[in-house]
């Protein structure tokens, strides 16, 4: 299972889903109402690194956090 | 060197003791810059959430920057709530030569607004607003859209 998080303003609690790659986690969250208007500007972080590449495999046990737009200071 | 505070950030007390600690090292330049909460659209003050992993992965990144000018950079933020005139943010470099000192604290402020784990919160009545409209997407956002 994969764990996926949800950073700052997206009320939403992390959840586990059975995928092995970025683009299945996608289509899990682009049918969540509450979700899919943040995928547009957030970006992925995969075990706290930052990832580009949706192509990214997914294995037990990996943190995907969710993180929509910033603003420090 | 990366701090996070609960609450305001002690200005003073902190441009102090990153001087002490650095006064005798022959830096030739100290740029610091100060983040203060304004009174605008009837807020009470700001509030934080922060992502500590992935902010302090950016912050090294940029340490690492900075050492290859020779340059040391440090940086305190607020977490929690932050009230009117209060600061929540101070960074500065400490370079041997001033040109290097200003240019990485403009570099470094604009990718901290850009690209820091940090999320931002008026402080209204008893609520807590996302300030959706001033915050910006990280670099790569998109991805699962």
């Amino acid at each position: 299972m994969v764990k996926v998080e949800f950073l700052g303003p997206i009320e939403k609690e992390m959840m586990e889903v059975d995928v092995t790659n970025l683009e299945q986690l996608k289509e899990i969250l682009q049918k969540q109402d509450q979700i899919k208007p943040w995928l547009q500007n957030s970006s992925i972080a995969i075990n706290d690194t930052l990832i580009s590449d949706i192509t990214q495999p997914l294995k037990d046990g990996d943190k995907v956090s969710i993180l929509p737009p910033v603003c420090g200071g | 060197m990366l701090e996070l505070v609960q609450g305001c950030v002690n200005v003073e007390k902190t441009l102090n003791s990153w001087y002490e600690l650095n006064k005798t090292n022959n830096y030739g330049a100290f740029v610091s810059f100060v983040g203060t909460i304004r009174e605008e659209d009837d807020i009470q003050g700001l509030s934080f959430d922060i992502y500590e992993p992935i902010l302090n992965s950016w912050f090294e990144s940029w340490q690492q920057k900075a050492r290859q000018k020779d340059a040391i950079i440090y940086m305190i933020h607020s977490k929690g709530d932050v009230f009117l005139h209060e600061s929540s943010y101070v960074s500065a470099v400490f370079s041997p030569k001033r040109r290097v000192a200003l240019e990485l604290i403009d570099e470094f402020v604009e990718d901290f607004k850009a690209n820091a784990p940090i999320w931002k919160y008026d402080l209204k009545g008893k609520k807590r607003v996302y300030a959706k409209d001033r915050s910006t997407p990280m670099d790569g956002a998109g991805l699962l859209a």
